[in-house]
């Protein structure tokens, strides 16, 4: 059907993006103009391929599609790519988002244009290659990547405490990955390839899928990020620059997510159940620990990033559950989550581009000034809170829903976030948006511009579409959803079975 | 049709933003940058001051709106008249279009069930979005498309100074898509779109002036409030999932009565599958219903402009929670132990709330804790499993209380914005009208003989009376109590508004009857509680139950007939407290005006009990505010900064450092340190040959 390499396409575009930055030498205005139109044009050309997979997606069928096989480094170790309609609506998230990240950083970043655009660029072939790679050591190699430049991004461009955050930020994800490379090591002994496919139909013996299921959680629970990993998300949030924020909650997130459906569900299904009520567990505390720090936050940023954790503790809960509704949900709420977070922190970066400050305390009554960006800044506090009939309420509906089934407790705490996020989510509009405008450095801010609402509208636009018509994503996943829940339902009972005979 | 009744509000909701949006845009520019750039250049100093002044005038204009609640300096936002119009134009429509459906439903029998859109599709969870009209329904049709249309008509007389009119209308009536969207629901998903929906609505009128902080707190208190309640809806809803494996309706209906005597095993407690799942969707209820426990935001929800008091918080929102209990009937049908817990906390609320509205001084919050107690009422018929007489009360109760409310606001708009009771007196004269159709409200809420509370409340104690719920003499007791308090508080409101000396001469002065767009929906609800009752006692509380509601609930197959034999001085009784009641308020307030102090001094206690509501917003703060934000910081900086960054990254890293010095240390450049070093290396290796390995 497909007579081109699209999916390498896609991922590999954004690279010959930063190679033209690259080569468009000279620090003058016009460069920096050049280069941020480079990466804009690169961005959207990538997203207007993606939309091509989409079109041509076989959603009835749970197998990889676009799969492209060459032979790379020894025997068993390929370049293997595909996706399925797990990955696919991450990859259409990543290139979707991408864009609007090129846009936010339009005036926000000054200094170093060329080798931000470039860091940009080359960070969106290393996430879309992570969400297609087929081959472990393939994977590994995208998913580690991914670090480097997020490091540059959050090092040269962030804040004032930047190097401690970058440094805590890789600390933490250098311990997981070194566990993973052990894991993915293992694999290849046991089963002789890295082929994630055939990885997926070898029989991995219990023990060792005990000791690859802990490493590979290692390394996803601290990207999720889940409790108590989860202290490297609010530092680097609150030092990332807005575009890198974005990044950073909309789509790296979604890595952990990711890894636990493509790894630990489907290749071992017997340490992932035994491991679900750890995982519950963790999961709940995530939700109302977080959401209590959350109310007590200062920074607008580390209140974001802190409900980041507690959604992300959904998202981890219905993946466990391994029901049709608790994976799916869990599928759903990555996305929603990319877009409604993505979002919220692009809100945060209209007022920080204008008073340099995050500080809760320092704004005040913005609605007096900024009637659109209130308006927008509520629907996505709304969506954020999981009202129905924005995205955030599907995600978290279903996740629950799923969870419900199979563990009581857990859905039951879970289900306490519903309260608390109200709770932060609107006491932070209160205090941002609401009330008399009396701050003096707050009286001549002024709406958003034309750029702001390019970003900001079609994401409103989707967080209310999908809310209501959230069909489009859950029947792209739907096949291989129904597929990684079956097949993980039977390993399970087989070993049930096998220990009632016994 | 019914399409139009539900989507032509949010059309109007959809426009009145849009043109809302658009104004304020125009008025406030966009840019990027600050208008400020000399800061650090010569004339900062004066750029400086000019902004100070700017900002007092800001300061001067809140301060304005905070205490008139309407801020003339400000000029109204543009396109206000046609945004009025065009929702208000709308609703009138979808009224219309109601009253049509509840003829073609009620009386010709044509159910409706139209599916418009998949929702959430997932593996066996379908959930479509669907517009079902049954009598049920229909009733609710009329009673939120006609409040409604009468409010966004007050409305445009009750916001004529305010400046941001085209967003008030666009608020009503996006309320009131949500409501519509509740009401045709035809699975529980659908049900709780519409139940967050009023919810967001709800929150975004009480804090509709956002420059008042009290109004802010109280739309804040009203959302998490009935989040509470919504935690226990959303978990029934995954238990009823659970259970039967779908959300729609008719599907459980069919599946209930396989469902007796299941158990689920719900934290250790297994408990009866039905029961728990009815108490869970209770829980939901309770929050919106602002029962008892759950209660306390609704008093606080007067923080809002008035007209949205009369829609939201008196005559449709707060009555979600009736609906749905109605709606599940066949659930609670089977769940007598959850019938109880209804009747128990319907009956208490009845009694609690009227105990509170006794002292109340603030004229909007004596008819909320009125509305909190008559809702009360509403949930003892559930529980009796009369559900037809429950929505019998809902449907008089939301002409009388918009009534009294709207009237209240006329009052309110006559004294420029005076609320307290105790600064009004005499305005009889001024304003006879109001004066006329408050008494009116009054009549119908005590349960005056032929106004439509009579009927419909007299209904609800007799089915109390007469039901075999464990709780059924304590919810008769409670409700014959409460039937006593409200008519005294009610009166007492009327005596200390209308009669008597004027407290406040200037306002009393001032005081001036409100322009027609006021006084007709006024009229035309006093009109309507006069004729809600008689007419329709037969279709909700008499023979014509089973022919008018058909399936829509499943009623008590006895309850019916059972309240029609009770005997006579039973049904005598509430019409007894009710003139009860109303002569102890006379002597009260106009015969012996000091008594009413003498009493409260002699009974401090009990007197700041009531006057501080029971303490439950003190009581709830001790216990659920406060330690949540303790924990909140404690886990911040303690858990997250000490235990996790100490032992993890910022412990690792220190400690790594700590090695590292340590080892420099070691090397000291002595060379008697390397030599004792050695030599003490040597006797460890000689002794663990001698003793350890070489002792094999």
């Amino acid at each position: 059907m497909t007579t081109w390499p699209i999916l390498s396409v896609t991922t590999f575009l954004p690279l010959v993006g930063a190679l033209i930055v690259y080569l468009s030498r000279g620090n003058d205005e016009a460069a920096r103009r050049n280069s941020r139109w480079i990466a804009l044009w690169t961005t959207l050309i990538t997203f207007a391929v993606s939309v091509i997979l989409v079109m041509r997606f076989d959603p009835g069928n749970p197998d990889f599609q676009f799969v492209e096989k060459a032979n790379w480094l020894a025997t068993g170790i390929t370049y293997h790519m595909g996706v399925d309609g797990i990955s696919l609506p991450l990859v259409i998230l990543t290139t979707a988002v991408m864009p609007f990240c090129i846009i936010a950083s339009w005036k926000a970043i000054t200094n170093r244009v060329r080798e931000y655009m470039m860091a940009f660029l080359i960070l969106e072939t290393l996430m879309i290659g992570t969400f297609s790679a087929l081959d472990l050591v393939l994977f590994y190699l995208f998913f580690e990547g991914g670090l480097i430049p997020m490091f540059l991004i959050i090092g040269v461009w962030g804040g004032p405490r930047r190097v401690y955050a970058s440094f805590k930020f890789f600390l933490y994800t250098l311990l997981g990955s070194v566990l993973m490379l052990l894991a993915i090591m293992a694999l290849y002994w046991n089963g002789g390839t890295t082929d994630i496919p055939t990885l997926m139909h070898t029989a991995v013996p219990r023990s060792l899928q005990t000791w690859a299921w802990l490493a590979f959680f290692a390394s996803f629970a601290v990207k999720m990020p889940m409790w108590p990993v989860h202290t490297w998300l609010p530092d680097a949030h609150v030092e990332a620059p807005t575009a890198g924020s974005v990044v950073l909650a909309a789509i790296l997130l979604k890595m952990g997510g990711y890894g636990f459906l493509r790894f630990s569900l489907p290749m071992f299904p017997l340490a992932s159940h035994d491991f679900a009520p750890l995982v519950f567990t963790l999961s709940a505390i995530a939700i109302i620990y977080t959401s209590l720090v959350a109310l007590m936050q200062e920074d607008m940023k580390k209140l974001i990033a802190y409900s980041s954790v507690a959604h992300m503790g959904f998202v981890t809960m219905g993946i466990f559950a391994g029901t049709m509704q608790g994976v799916a949900g869990g599928v759903f709420q990555m996305i929603s989550h990319g877009i409604v977070s993505g979002a919220l922190f692009l809100c945060v970066g209209v007022v920080y581009d204008r008073l340099h400050t995050r500080e809760i305390a320092a704004y005040g009554g913005l609605v007096n000034r900024m009637p659109l960006y209130a308006m927008t800044f509520m629907v996505f506090t709304m969506a954020n809170v999981g009202l129905p009939g924005t995205s955030g309420f599907v995600g978290e509906f279903m996740t629950l829903l799923g969870t419900f089934k199979v563990s009581i407790p857990t859905a039951f705490f879970a289900s306490f976030g519903v309260i608390l996020s109200a709770a932060y989510a609107l006491w932070l509009y209160r205090k941002v948006v609401f009330g008399a405008l009396v701050k003096p450095q707050l009286a001549s801010m002024k709406d958003l511009t034309l750029r702001e609402c390019v970003i900001l509208f079609p994401m409103i636009a989707l967080t209310i579409l999908f809310g209501v018509y959230p069909k489009p994503v859950l029947d792209m996943s739907a096949a291989s959803v129904q597929q990684l829940v079956n097949n993980y339902n039977t390993a399970v009972t087989a070993v049930k079975a096998a220990a009632l005979l016994q | 049709m019914v399409q139009a009744i539900v989507f032509l509000p949010l059309l109007g909701a959809i426009l009145a933003g849009l043109i809302a949006l658009f104004g304020a845009h125009a008025r406030n520019p966009s840019g990027d940058e600050l208008d400020h750039h000399g800061d650090h250049g010569h004339g900062a100093h004066a750029h400086a001051s000019d902004k100070i002044n700017e900002d007092a005038s800001v300061i001067h204009e809140s301060h304005h709106d905070d205490d008139h609640a309407h801020g003339p300096t400000e000029p109204p936002a543009a396109g206000s008249r046609a945004a009025e119009l065009i929702t208000t134009g709308l609703l009138f429509v979808s009224a219309a279009l109601s009253w049509m459906t509840l003829v073609d439903v009620g009386f010709m029998h044509h159910d409706y069930r139209i599916q418009l859109l998949p929702w959430i599709f997932s593996g066996d969870l379908q959930v479509w979005w669907t517009l079902r009209v049954d009598t049920l329904t229909a009733v609710m049709l009329v009673v939120v498309t006609t409040v409604s249309s009468l409010v966004h008509l007050y409305s445009i007389g009750y916001m004529d100074e305010d400046p941001n009119r085209p967003r008030f209308f666009g608020y009503l009536s996006l309320f009131t898509f949500a409501m519509l969207m509740l009401v045709t629901a035809d699975n529980l998903v659908q049900l709780f779109f519409g139940w967050e929906g009023v919810g967001l609505a709800s929150y975004l009128l009480i804090g509709f002036w956002y420059q008042k902080p009290s109004a802010n707190a109280a739309a804040i208190k009203a959302f998490v409030v009935n989040r509470v309640g919504d935690f226990g809806f959303a978990l029934g809803i995954f238990a009823v999932f659970m259970l039967v494996g779908s959300t729609d309706f008719e599907t459980i209906f069919h599946a209930a009565p396989g469902l007796t005597g299941k158990t689920i095993n719900f934290l250790g407690w297994h408990a009866d599958a039905l029961t728990l799942t009815c108490l869970l969707l209770f829980m939901g209820a309770m929050g919106k219903s602002a029962q008892f426990l759950l209660h306390t935001w609704l008093p606080d929800a007067m923080e809002g402009p008035t007209p949205v008091s009369a829609l939201i918080h008196a005559a449709t929102m707060v009555t979600a929670g009736v609906f749905m209990v109605a709606r599940l009937s066949p659930l609670f049908e089977l769940a007598p132990t959850a019938q109880a817990v209804v009747m128990f906390f319907g009956a208490t609320t009845a009694f609690f709330a009227a105990t509170i509205g006794l002292v109340q001084n603030d004229i909007k919050r004596i008819v909320a804790y009125s509305t909190c107690s008559q809702l009360g009422y509403m949930f003892v018929a559930m529980g009796a499993g009369a559900y037809s007489v429950g929505m019998f009360h809902l449907f008089t109760h939301a002409f009388f209380k918009a009534l009294l409310f709207l009237g209240s606001g006329s009052v309110i708009y006559a004294m420029h914005h005076e609320q307290d009771i105790r600064n009004m007196g005499g305005l009889w004269k001024k304003i006879p009208y109001t004066y006329a159709v408050m008494v009116v409200g009054t009549l119908a809420l005590t349960g005056f003989p032929l106004t439509a509370g009579y009927f419909s409340k007299d209904a609800i104690i007799e089915s109390a009376y007469a039901s075999h719920n464990p709780f059924a003499v304590y919810g008769f007791l409670m409700t014959i109590i409460a039937a006593g308090l409200t008519s005294f508080y009610s009166w007492r409101l009327i005596f200390k508004t209308f009669h008597g000396e004027p407290h406040d001469e200037h306002h009393y002065e001032a005081a001036h009857e409100a322009p027609l767009w006021i006084l007709i929906p006024i009229g035309v609800l006093a009109v309507g509680s006069f004729v809600a009752g008689l007419p329709f006692k037969e279709l909700f509380a008499g023979h014509g139950v089973e022919e008018f509601f058909r399936e829509s609930v499943k009623m008590n197959p006895h309850i019916i007939e059972e309240m029609h034999h009770i005997p006579q001085t039973i049904a005598f009784l509430p019409t007894v407290m009710m003139v009860l009641g109303f002569l102890v308020s006379y002597l009260f307030y106009i015969r012996r005006p000091y008594l009413p102090v003498e009493l409260a001094n002699t009974q401090p206690m009990l007197y700041q009990f009531l006057l501080n509501k029971w303490y439950f917003d003190e009581l709830y703060d001790l216990i659920f505010v406060r330690p949540a934000k303790w924990l909140g910081y404690q886990l911040w900086k303690k858990g997250d900064g000490f235990i996790i960054d100490g032992f993890g990254p910022d412990g690792v890293s220190a400690r790594v450092l700590d090695v590292t010095r340590n080892v420099v240390k070691i090397q000291t450049g002595y060379l008697y340190h390397y030599a004792f070093a050695m030599l003490i290396g040597a006797a460890g290796l000689i002794t663990w040959f001698m003793f350890g390995f070489g002792g094999q």
